[in-house]
């Protein structure tokens, strides 16, 4: 067995991507039988680190070691005979497999599957047993929720023999209280002997259950703290590099009119299934609405249909005087005509488009403006006039309107679509994710922004899956369980453990608060 | 030089150049094994084609043909469509120009029917191209297929429409009779000599200055008016352009009439410049040559300029070496076309990373 208390160690580990030094000389070691969690913002090298333990990548330099021997993985074929489990923030599962045929993927052992789906039966119940990790085993794995998805490759991982498990942001699809069972199932782990190596930028997380934690911020490492002896304020500080100050403080809303009103909406996604039904809402002016709910539950596509990219099955909208039906669509440009910016939730494919110029993405949805068109021509130096002019304006970096937009960091390309949006000088704001994979410095600008809107009398209404985003901008909430309202709140009155449980659709009552005339 | 600018040269101009290079070394190897000497093949290649005015003019006037449908191409493909139906839609275009200028009121001027019968080859052209466009957008038949499809349908039409009805009665071979004059485009030899100017005759016309004005067209098109953005967003992301209030179905039907309409352009210099009646295959090659042009070229008029002239002395220098050489037929111009696709379109990037590495290293992470 082990010779040392050491599962894993990291020394001077380094990777370039190109110009990006992903990882720079990191110094990492996890003991056995413990969790050990790292924190960083979006972009600090975490999972470039954990790719590189998975046989994903390659490091540049650097020395590995596992339960002491060297280990250097050019597959994850080699991390898997090591004793190293993955579980991905993506899942790895097909689908219309069953739990079963999942678990054995990739360890078929033979031509024939029959034995070794036998074996892996007596297996699993074994191993369900003893982590408390219960799955139901023949059941397709579409079937199952997200957190019973995350089972599944926990047990994956465990069948094939892992001593150490790496979790990458585990929780980022969970409810809260699915969070607390998987932290449950971690303790469970832990007591057996299985080393946890937790990835996240939740702080809460990292506080409630690691032993031991570090910090990596820019490709380095640059704290190891144990759990007991630090506080979230110092792990947020030596993550960002200063202190922060996330909750921006703002004056209480002065409330206008309807500007927005939803009436039983129900909305097919792309591929025609129903995902939004009986929803009903208004936005005034001098408001920011908050919905909130696990991603998934219908706040996407509800997004898509305010901004005129999906169409009603039922119900009506009623915006800037104008009313959208099954029957009379608008399309994006007649409601950005009216006065309705949209900042999708998908920066990346919606938002931008990487290899247009900043000021060609900056032009995206107004295209087709009188101010920027002479005649048919098209005029490229007001176009680049107006990227530069709300690149200063929202102090996207570098300011230059011919860079690549795929060029800017995350949050610059971020500010660079909000710019487009806000300076337009909009009446109602649809929001979705502001600050997704934003870092903090980034996340900070932009919700001051947001809240500037609001305090001029827009109407905003905003998704985010970040509950902490909501509770710290929303003037009212409501949540969305399953395409339907779960419940509504004030923004004030608004608690992580009531919108969590109404997230869930496990409040006592819901029928009372479903589909309630916000 | 930054290194986006050392970048975008990389990828500009020593790629393709790099590209070519390979290309003929590849035909180099193909002659030794031929039992040609490569030497030899080349000068004759380049003397055939640039060497004296007539093979010039030739050379030119192969080009003409290459930048309608290296356009039509380049055009489909900054919407994301494929269009390799560049063949039959310059057949098809070549009927829509043949019947402005075969039945067009003779006496007109020619500056009536001219811009007429070039209008005559946009429509058809872009007709040709809509069905297709259509299946695309709105009932999700791949455009590859289906324009692959056409080119036999319109294959086959033209051969029913030449025999059937444009045949002159009492003709045996199946082509239209001969166009009203005010329909032809002037030579260039003749227009040289009206200034003085004493060249050798090649059926090099005017055309080939519809050819560049089509080109400046589609350049301020692209990237200077609105409806170019649309296409150009459109082709890089559909949800991008859905979000802008880009209709994505809307642009694949008004692009694909743009670039059937090009291609249409092809009966201009064949039909009105030099032939002076409609006939079977005159498109021959020009429509599957266009996307050779296109990649070569990457997709941008100035590019497919060079590209189209390059496959111009292809196509001359490579009938020169079939009349010079015994144990070379006029098929290495496909060989060579062949290969210009294998290394320009297949193997686009080969070269990129030790280019990159020697021209434009990564600077050290600050």
């Amino acid at each position: 067995m082990t010779k040392s208390n050491i599962a894993i160690e990291l020394i001077n580990v380094d990777k370039h991507f190109g110009a990006v030094h992903a990882n720079d000389k990191v110094n990492l070691s996890v003991k056995t039988g413990t969790i050990h969690g790292i924190v960083g913002e979006n972009g600090a090298g975490k999972s470039t680190l954990m790719s590189i333990l998975y046989g994903f990548y390659q490091a540049d330099s650097g020395q590995i070691k596992v339960f002491d021997k060297d280990f250097r993985a050019t597959s994850s074929k080699q991390s898997i005979e090591a004793g190293i489990g993955m579980v991905h923030q993506h899942f790895m599962l097909v689908d219309n497999f069953t739990v079963l045929e999942n678990v054995i993927l990739g360890s078929e052992g033979g031509a024939l599957i029959t034995e070794s789906l036998a074996n892996a039966r007596v297996e699993l119940t074994r191993l369900a047993k003893e982590y408390g990790l219960e799955v139901e085993l023949d059941i397709a794995v579409e079937e199952l929720s997200v957190g019973m998805q995350q089972r599944v490759e926990i047990l994956k991982g465990l069948y094939k023999g892992a001593k150490v498990l790496i979790l990458d942001e585990p929780t980022g699809v969970l409810t809260p209280q699915e969070s607390d069972e998987l932290f449950r199932i971690f303790e469970a782990l832990k007591n057996e002997g299985v080393t946890i190596i937790l990835i996240t930028h939740k702080l809460r997380e990292i506080m409630n259950i690691t032993d031991h934690v570090s910090v990596m911020r820019a490709g380095k490492m640059v704290a190891h703290r144990e759990t007991s002896k630090t506080n979230p304020e110092e792990l947020a500080e030596l993550m960002i590099g200063r202190k922060v100050l996330l909750n921006i403080k703002k004056s209480k809303a002065k409330i206008g009119k309807p500007l927005l009103v939803a009436k039983n909406l129900e909305i097919n996604n792309e591929q025609g299934l129903k995902r939004v039904s009986e929803v009903s809402f208004e936005a005034r002016s001098g408001e920011i609405l908050g919905i909130a709910g696990v991603t998934g539950n219908g706040q996407g596509t509800l997004l898509k249909a305010l901004a005129g990219i999906l169409p009603l099955t039922k119900g009506s909208i009623e915006i800037m005087g104008e009313t959208i039906s099954p029957k009379s669509r608008l399309n994006p440009e007649q409601l950005r005509n009216l006065g309705v910016a949209h900042v999708p939730e998908d920066r990346q494919k919606m938002g931008m488009i990487a290899d247009f110029s900043a000021s060609e993405t900056a032009l995206m949805g107004y295209q087709n403006d009188k101010d920027l068109n002479q005649g048919i021509w098209l005029k490229k130096s007001l176009v680049k006039a107006n990227c530069a002019s709300i690149m200063e304006a929202f102090d996207v970096r570098p300011p230059n309107p011919n860079l690549m937009s795929s060029n800017f960091s995350g949050g610059n390309q971020q500010k660079l679509i909000l710019a487009r949006e806000f300076e337009r000088d909009p009446e109602v704001l649809i929001i979705g994710q502001p600050t997704r994979g934003v870092d903090i410095g980034a996340i900070e600008f932009i919700r001051k922004r947001i809240i500037q809107m609001r305090d001029a009398g827009k109407a905003i209404v905003l998704i985010s899956v970040e509950l902490e985003e909501i509770m710290s901008l929303s003037d009212r909430i409501i949540v969305m369980c399953d395409g339907v309202i779960t419940g509504t709140v004030n923004g004030a009155d608004a608690d992580e453990a009531t919108l969590g449980m109404m997230m869930a659709n496990a409040l006592e009552s819901p029928a009372e608060v479903k589909g309630a005339e916000v | 030089m930054t290194r986006d600018r050392r970048l975008s040269w990389i990828n500009g101009l020593l790629l393709p150049l790099f590209n070519v290079l390979t290309a003929f070394i590849a035909t180099g190897i193909v002659f030794l094994f031929i039992g040609v000497d490569p030497i030899e093949a080349t000068k004759i290649l380049i003397y055939g084609a640039l060497g004296y005015d007539e093979g010039l003019g030739y050379t030119l006037y192969y080009a003409t043909n290459f930048v309608f449908t290296g356009l039509a191409v380049a055009v489909a493909f900054h919407a994301g469509l494929f269009n390799i139906g560049g063949e039959g839609q310059a057949y098809v275009g070549g009927l829509g120009t043949a019947l402005v200028a075969l039945y067009m009121n003779p006496a007109l001027s020619a500056w009536i029917v001219i811009p007429l019968a070039i209008s005559g080859g946009l429509l058809f052209g872009a007709l040709w191209a809509i069905i297709p466009a259509y299946l695309q957008a709105y009932r999700g038949s791949h455009i590859v297929i289906t324009t692959i499809m056409f080119n036999f349908i319109a294959s086959s039409l033209m051969v029913y429409v030449l025999v059937n009805v444009l045949r002159e009665v009492g003709e045996m071979s199946p082509e239209s009779g001969d166009f009203i004059e005010a329909s032809w485009i002037p030579f260039v030899h003749d227009v040289l000599a009206n200034f003085g100017y004493e060249v050798t005759r090649s059926p090099l016309n005017m055309s080939i200055f519809v050819a560049l004005f089509f080109s400046a067209v589609v350049w301020f098109f692209l990237w200077h008016t609105r409806w170019g953005f649309a296409i150009r967003a459109a082709g890089k992301s559909n949800e991008a352009a859905i979000y802008s209030g880009i209709n994505p179905k809307k642009i694949i039907v008004v692009t694909m009439c743009i670039s059937g309409a090009l291609a249409g352009l092809v009966g201009i210099n064949e039909l009105m410049g030099v032939q002076h009646r409609l006939f079977l295959n005159f498109n021959y090659g020009y429509g599957f040559g266009g996307i050779a042009v296109a990649l070569m070229g990457r997709n941008h008029p100035v590019g497919i300029l060079i590209a189209a002239f390059l496959f111009g002395i292809l196509y001359q220098g490579g009938a020169e070496l079939d009349f010079e050489l015994q144990n070379v037929s006029r098929d290495i111009v496909v060989v060579m076309q062949g290969l210009v696709i294998l290394f320009c379109g297949g193997l686009e990037y080969l070269y990129r990373p030790v280019l990159i590495r020697y021209l434009a290293p990564v600077e050290a992470s600050e």
